[in-house]
């Protein structure tokens, strides 16, 4: 992918600001994604990470106008090509949808109709967006069908997409996508359904037709690996928020939040030797229904001082391109003292940090006597 | 891929479990039969951990499941503890499965929803023994103790009242509450975040440490597979390519097919350059109908003549390091003096 990060010349393609989505269940207000900020230049690919529960999805089909419900609050703007998505009655997204901005999702199997050939699936939008005839469609179903490497592709024009296999089935989702030229293209965990060499396939596929087409992408995954070296930047999402953003350099070299860091530590690697002992994290993701005080990842952080518990941090800006919500950055002097505190005062959710052990209750803030 | 070969079986009477040319197959539609696993000969030490690693449909999950006879290979003999579990008759059979259990890989579907996790602990004592209320009790505690979860929270609740990480540490307490010997772990985290995966990697090896357990761990991960497996083997399509002590499979991989499956994997670390050269990889022949002499020469990159005639077999190429292939990767072939 596109090696530059920043484009001080271009205009930003897509500029997110406070973005909230929130719905409303009888337990309350559940916050999916709560104050969500980003800009995404034109050519450029952002990698979305988080696990289960992050809000990453949820962001995601926000922008896209794909939370529809009678319990959704949203507020907040997202404006894409100098339009204001949000504010845009569902008629005109349709004009949008495909053409403009595209979107792969996880599952191809239930992605794509069962009962519909996989020509006039990958047809059907160009046809409408672009009045072109059944002829010149099925042409170019087949020139979209080709460019995404699939084996015989005029054979395939009239596969059912059960006929055909889950990486074959994620390249018609992918050609569908393409068929328009959308300038923006969202990748809902487009490979957590599919074998690693498969993977890995579709990822360069993906990366292959982002360049060819100058368009820019946007990455969702829970997979750290995914994203190195695919992406020019990286958001981590915890509980609906940011809690940092960097190029993708600087996210795995000068990691400064706490979760990144104990994501990272948590992922077996292969140039590890075998039985390397893995950092767990402590407890689970909070409820999104309770309201939080401070920071949402204090519980589970190793780092964790009384200030993190009653005050949340903002996301700062570390350095260029770098910010980071975290009130002791990984990496600061203050961080190493929290952590010897914290290491001799016995917190648990240090301690699952610091050998693996399984901390389940995590309502323990600090030992007593340690402040 | 070989299908015959036994060079990398050890000693039998060094070895657990130790099953010889296994087979299992399924009727499909029109007669056609799915050659699910097709000759496959493993061993395991008593306390070792043996990793499966192979892509969907290759056979991994169906080989592990002939080791505890779920469902019992077609052809082929499965040892354990120099009794072949393939002669046993249905009584034998049941005495001898408390010792080898297995976990899932959907820890909220292998828990039954209606019952309390105190029972679904319990059950297999219900029908092994001790049949008295109290002393079942007093175990079921200290399983659910030994997978980090507090016995007298738990053990009225329903599983939907656990997230999929303590789920899966309770089917986890289940399996473990007869005392088995081995334990067949069927893609045990692949449903799980990564910092939930990284509990149950530790919490597995600690209670394979206190409870002298012998593991088969199944993944598609090779990562994971790494961090928990002493010896790894690599199926393709029924057949295996590779078995080898873990760290050497990665160091240097002998198989043109773990080769494409180290290349494949995701690394967390941007500085590593992605190889770019596969986009168009084909997919996996169908195991209905596999292809002739090795099985993987349809995809393979050094495919020779005689990769699509003779099948190839298992050969020594280090030690504790076998590869079934005409053409094994020349780093390693060259430094073990084998001719390619």
């Amino acid at each position: 992918m596109a090696d530059a990060t920043t484009h001080p010349g271009d205009a930003p393609l897509l500029v997110v600001k406070d973005l909230a989505t929130h719905f409303a269940i009888n337990a309350g207000l559940v916050r999916a994604v709560d104050g969500v900020s980003f800009e995404l230049y034109p050519g450029q690919t952002l990698g979305i990470v988080g696990e289960s529960g992050s809000g990453k999805t949820v962001l995601a089909r926000t922008i896209m106008r794909l939370n529809l419900g009678g319990n959704v609050r949203t507020s907040g703007s997202v404006t894409f090509s100098n339009q204001s998505l949000l504010d845009l009655p569902i008629s005109d997204m349709t004009k949008i949808w495909g053409r403009e901005i595209a979107m792969v999702f996880q599952d191809p199997m239930t992605s794509l109709n069962p009962v519909v050939k996989i020509g006039r699936q990958v047809t059907e939008h160009v046809r409408k967006h672009f009045g072109i005839s059944k002829a010149e469609a099925r042409n170019l179903a087949i020139e979209l069908l080709q460019s995404v490497r699939i084996p015989e592709a005029e054979a395939r024009f009239d596969s059912f997409p059960h006929e055909l296999s889950g990486g074959m089935r994620q390249r018609v989702s992918i050609a569908i996508a393409l068929a328009c030229n959308p300038k923006l293209l969202f990748a809902d965990e487009p490979t957590t359904a599919l074998d690693v060499t498969v993977q890995h396939q579709i990822l360069n596929l993906l990366g292959m037709q982002q360049q060819e087409r100058d368009m820019a992408m946007v990455l969702v995954t829970h997979d750290l690996g995914v994203v190195a070296g695919r992406t020019d930047e990286i958001i981590v999402m915890y509980a609906g928020k940011i809690v940092e953003q960097a190029t993708t350099s600087e996210i795995f070299h000068r990691t400064s939040h706490p979760y990144t860091e104990a994501l990272l530590r948590s992922i077996p690697k292969i140039d590890q030797p075998s039985h390397t002992r893995l950092a767990a994290i402590a407890g689970r993701p909070p409820d999104l229904a309770d309201s939080l005080e401070g920071c949402s990842f204090s519980p589970r952080c190793p780092y964790a001082q009384e200030r993190c518990f009653e005050e949340e941090p903002e996301l700062e800006a570390l350095a260029t391109d770098h910010l980071s919500a975290c009130w002791y950055p990984v990496g600061t002097p203050e961080n190493q003292e929290a952590w010897e505190k914290n290491l001799l005062a016995g917190r648990p959710s240090t301690l699952a940090i610091a050998n693996g052990q399984i901390v389940d209750d995590i309502s323990v803030r600090l030992p007593s006597g340690t402040s | 891929m070989a299908g015959g070969g036994k060079a990398h079986l050890r000693p039998s009477e060094d070895v657990l479990i130790s099953a010889q040319d296994v087979v299992v197959e399924f009727p499909a539609s029109r007669g056609r039969v799915v050659k699910a696993v097709s000759g496959i000969s493993l061993d395991v030490k008593e306390g070792e951990t043996l990793g499966l690693v192979g892509e969907s449909g290759c056979g991994k999950s169906t080989t592990a499941k002939a080791l505890i006879q779920l469902p019992p290979p077609d052809s082929g003999t499965v040892h354990y503890k120099g009794e072949d579990l393939t002669q046993l008759d249905a009584e034998s059979l049941r005495q001898a499965r408390t010792d080898l259990q297995i976990i899932f890989q959907d820890p909220i579907s292998s828990l039954n929803p209606r019952r309390k996790i105190g029972d679904v602990v319990a059950e297999p004592l219900k029908v092994w023994g001790p049949s008295d209320s109290a002393s079942q009790v007093e175990k079921v505690n200290a399983m659910l103790e030994a997978v980090g979860i507090n016995p007298d929270d738990a053990r009225d609740k329903r599983p939907h009242e656990f997230s999929g990480g303590q789920c899966q540490r309770i089917s986890i307490a289940r399996a473990l509450v007869l005392n088995p010997q081995v334990i067949i772990c069927d893609e045990p985290v692949s449903a799980l975040d990564v910092s939930v995966q990284a509990q149950i990697l530790n919490m597995l090896e600690d209670l394979k440490a206190e409870y002298g357990l012998t593991l088969v761990f199944i993944a598609h991960d090779l990562a994971v597979v790494k961090n928990i497996s002493d010896r790894v083997a690599v199926m393709y399509l029924g057949k295996l390519c590779e078995v080898s002590g873990s760290d050497a499979l990665y160091e240097s991989p002998a198989h043109p097919y773990t080769e494409l499956l180290l290349n494949s994997s995701p690394i967390p670390d941007p500085d590593i350059a992605l190889s770019t050269d596969l986009v168009e990889q084909g997919d996996v022949p169908s195991p209905i109908d596999p292809p002739t002499g090795c099985r993987f020469h349809t995809r393979c990159d050094y495919v020779s003549d005689r990769c699509i005639d003779e099948e190839p077999q298992m050969q020594k190429i280090s030690d504790d390091h076998y590869v079934a292939c005409h053409h094994p990767l020349a780093s390693v072939a060259n430094s073990a003096g084998v001719s390619v």
